[in-house]
């Protein structure tokens, strides 16, 4: 096979300084919003699942179809599941260095982020609507 | 060098790697971010328990009575006081770090402080929120 003369410059030199070509930064950054979103959210969850105990079933229906906590539950949920989603990615760079096996867990993280998040985004709107 | 070192999968085969956890001595700060990973893992694997609960109310009676059946019991109390705990956890050990994402608290008395608080108010929460729950019902 022919091949093409040899670049003056190293192909390290042309990419130095330039910073990463991946998305790295702005996986950081939405990792700090979905935490600011999650320190309120997360508190509101875990009053939401407090107000439920002791209720029958009646009233925990009516209790997570109601707007307010209707609402809160989907920016919890939206917010963690992307939240999470990115975590687990970190956790999967860091550990997992077979290519082809990081690339089957990467996509399986997201499979099971957007499962997740739908999952639960249709059964609170169902209690909400019905 | 050999032509596969030379090359660039040879480059990417030899790219720096951070050395492995056993050679460090064992430190609060060092405990705590491993610590901060596990509950986050934790509570991605806990969202499974978030998804089955909704998705049991969303259907009818039945589905409800068996996962409230299995909440109640004594093992998935024990899961839901660790998941409270996980939750409490990740959540001051987030803080944490956006403290530390403005510059402050990085020295050294701050940061065992820091890690200490965080050890503390992650216990102090999660027995709050359950002494809540077994008071007001």
């Amino acid at each position: 096979m022919a091949r093409s003369p040899a670049p003056v410059r190293p192909a390290i030199s042309r990419v130095r300084f330039l910073g990463s070509a991946k998305s790295g930064t702005a996986d950081a950054w939405n990792m700090r919003i979905s935490s600011v979103a999650l320190v309120p959210l997360s508190i509101a969850f875990v009053a939401i699942v407090l107000s439920l105990l002791g209720k029958d079933y009646a009233a925990v229906r009516a209790e997570l179809g109601h707007p307010l906590s209707a609402i809160l539950m989907l920016l919890f949920i939206l917010s963690g599941v992307f939240h999470m989603k990115l975590g687990m990615q970190s956790i999967i760079d860091d550990y997992v260095h077979a290519a082809q096996l990081k690339e089957w867990a990467l996509m399986g993280n997201l499979f099971f982020s957007v499962c997740i998040g739908l999952a639960c985004i249709y059964a609170v709107l169902k209690l909400s609507f019905t | 060098m050999t032509e596969a070192e030379s090359g660039a999968s040879g480059i990417e085969k030899r790219r720096p790697l951070s050395p492995h956890l056993q050679i460090y001595r064992p430190m609060l700060t060092m405990v705590m971010s491993i610590a901060h990973r596990v509950t986050g893992a934790a509570l991605y694997f806990g969202t499974l328990l978030l998804a089955w609960f909704l998705i049991a109310v969303s259907t009818g009676g039945g589905a409800y009575d068996a996962v409230a059946y299995c909440l109640n019991s004594i093992a998935g109390k024990l899961i839901l006081f660790g998941f409270t705990w996980a939750l409490f956890h990740h959540l001051l050990g987030g803080i944490r770090h956006a403290i530390w994402d403005t510059g402050h608290g990085l020295e050294h008395p701050q940061r065992e402080w820091l890690a200490r608080a965080t050890v503390f108010g992650g216990m102090v929460l999660t027995v709050a929120v359950w002494t809540i729950a077994y008071l007001v019902p």
